[in-house]
């Protein structure tokens, strides 16, 4: 018996993509080329099950297809190698690979993610590989996210899984000791998909996959991976709390809305409360970290229900929290926006001097519009519209020069 | 991040270069050499040469909306080539890139060293703004 394809079915492969994965890879010892043939085995389900119906145990099927890839590959492999005596061994693997199907180990999609978030990679293979093995996503669709032709998405992940097979990194989880040591470049990998879904191109934002939605969907299986963590759930926190905003964060056309201008009311209260809620569990488990200080200072935020009444001299604090735990020139910036608040523009201003000779930051668009900002405040129209102009000259987002700019043109009278 | 990479020539004898065969095969064959570096890398987003001067038109809208051609390109020196658009991790790579690109092989075999402009490619909203 077989069931009708419909809309929940493309999550149910995403789901399934990352434990079938893991049992091949398991299974063949071969990450690299698992991960050839559990795409091509997604590929073929996307083509057949709309049409032939969804198979009963979905798994097995996709396991199946994959084996066989894995197999036929083998084959050629040894028949160029021409050692035929082997092939007998190779088919035995997969005539039992069906019986291990029922136990598998639900460490496999972690082992996954440690493996795609590998020191040894640069940012973006490590995200296109997470997306594509863990999230099952193809490779055109990642390369649409990304605005990058699907063939050069395709050279990026195979450069990749080349870079983790040159590291001999084995098939299993790493110690306690190594898991420790590399979960923040996972957490890294899954909060920069996350904020990349948020600076989507102006032109094609439409047709863009939903790298933020997920992202969160990501993390929220990496935190039921590893339940006790209180970064994990920090970060989970953290994506829900901004991602709450997202209907309020522009008008239609792109345009800008500052925080303190939108719409509270088209902010998602679902996810205010679920952010809320690990956040309150997460920092009962004592050791405070960045994802958890940033989401606190999030919930800080959308907890007020005006623009007005949001409690600056807490966010003050937790960005001092911050500026302790994981300092940095954006953490002094945002520090001295908080301070501002609590303290007047003129201490804010003060706290900015101190990034001038920061070369992380020194030319950078955010501190020239924060200082636009806080001197708007002061009433130094005249330094507030320089400033403004030199933050529109430097940024490289569009929706934010064009904020820019008007702010300037606001304060001319123009 | 993606940038742009525009390669700029001379505009002297209509950009067509007046070297040896030996030097324009070497030339050409470096410059699909690069686009295909690229790819493997996973970096290339686009690669386009771009005709020479002779057949570049400068347009305006006329009084009636139509357009008006103005036929041959205006006096610069220098003209666009060609360019691509790659997605790297870091300006530093980008203008690696550059470096590579503007050291082709010209007359004799000699590096070019002409002048690449690197441009960042403007993206949608920054992450958060307060």
């Amino acid at each position: 018996m077989t069931k009708q394809w419909d809309a929940t079915c493309e999550h149910l492969l995403r789901e399934l993509a990352p434990q079938v994965l893991g049992s091949v890879a398991r299974r063949f010892r071969d990450f690299s080329s698992a991960e050839d043939s559990v795409q091509e085995a997604l590929l073929a389900a996307f083509r057949q099950w709309p049409q032939e119906g969804v198979p009963e145990n979905p798994r097995g099927w996709l396991i199946q297809v994959a084996c066989r890839r894995m197999t036929d590959q083998a084959r050629s492999e040894i028949a160029r190698r021409e050692r035929e005596t082997a092939v007998a061994a190779e088919t035995e693997n997969v005539a039992s690979l069906l019986e291990i199907e029922a136990d598998m180990d639900p460490d496999d999609t972690l082992i996954l993610l440690f493996m795609c978030c590998h020191p040894a990679l640069s940012p973006s293979s490590a995200i296109a590989l997470t997306l594509r093995a863990v999230g099952g996503l193809t490779t055109a669709e990642i390369g649409t996210a990304f605005l990058v032709p699907e063939a050069t998405m395709a050279q990026r992940i195979s450069r990749a899984k080349q870079t983790i097979k040159a590291s001999g990194t084995p098939f299993r989880l790493p110690s306690p000791q190594d898991r420790a040591g590399r979960l923040p470049t996972v957490l890294h990998v899954l909060y920069l998909i996350f904020s990349e879904g948020y600076t989507s191109s102006v032109g094609s934002h439409l047709q863009r996959f939903d790298l933020a939605r997920e992202a969160i969907r990501l993390t929220r299986n990496t935190k039921t991976l590893i339940p006790d963590n209180a970064e994990v759930a920090g970060l989970l926190a953290l994506m829900l709390l901004t991602d709450a905003r997202r209907a309020a964060r522009t008008r239609p056309g792109e345009e800008l809305i500052s925080l303190d201008k939108q719409d509270r009311g088209l902010w998602d209260r679902v996810e205010i409360s679920e952010g809320i809620e690990l956040l309150t569990a997460a920092l009962a488990k004592g050791a405070v970290g960045l994802y958890q200080l940033q989401a606190a200072i999030a919930a800080v935020h959308d907890e007020a229900k005006r623009a007005e009444d949001t409690d600056w001299p807490q966010i003050l604090a937790l960005y001092e929290l911050l500026k302790r735990v994981s300092p940095g020139p954006m953490v002094t910036l945002n520090h001295a926006i908080a301070a501002a608040m609590v303290h007047g523009p003129a201490e804010g201003l003060l706290l900015l001097r101190a990034l001038d000779t920061d070369p992380r930051l020194a030319t950078h668009y955010r501190l020239a519009s924060v200082r636009a900002h806080l001197l708007e405040q002061t009433g130094d129209y005249e330094a507030a519209i320089k400033h403004y102009r030199i933050a529109a000259a430097r940024t490289t987002s569009i929706p934010e020069r064009n904020y820019l700019i008007t702010q300037a043109a606001r304060l001319s009278g123009e | 991040m993606k940038y742009i990479l525009m390669m700029n020539t001379m505009k002297a004898g209509h950009g067509v270069p007046e070297w040896p065969q030996k030097d324009l095969r070497a030339h050409i064959g470096f410059m699909m050499a690069v686009n295909k570096e690229l790819h493997e890398r996973g970096e290339l987003v686009s690669a386009e040469g771009l005709s020479f001067p002779d057949q570049a038109k400068l347009v305006r809208a006329g009084k009636d909306g139509r357009p008006v051609t103005d036929g041959i390109f205006p006096e610069s020196k220098e003209f666009l080539a060609g360019f691509w658009i790659i997605d790297v991790d870091s300006p530093e790579r980008a203008y690696e890139v550059a470096a590579m690109v503007s050291a082709a092989p010209g007359s004799g075999g000699a590096p070019l060293n002409m002048a690449i402009e690197v441009r960042p490619i403007m993206t949608g909203p920054p992450p958060d703004m307060l």
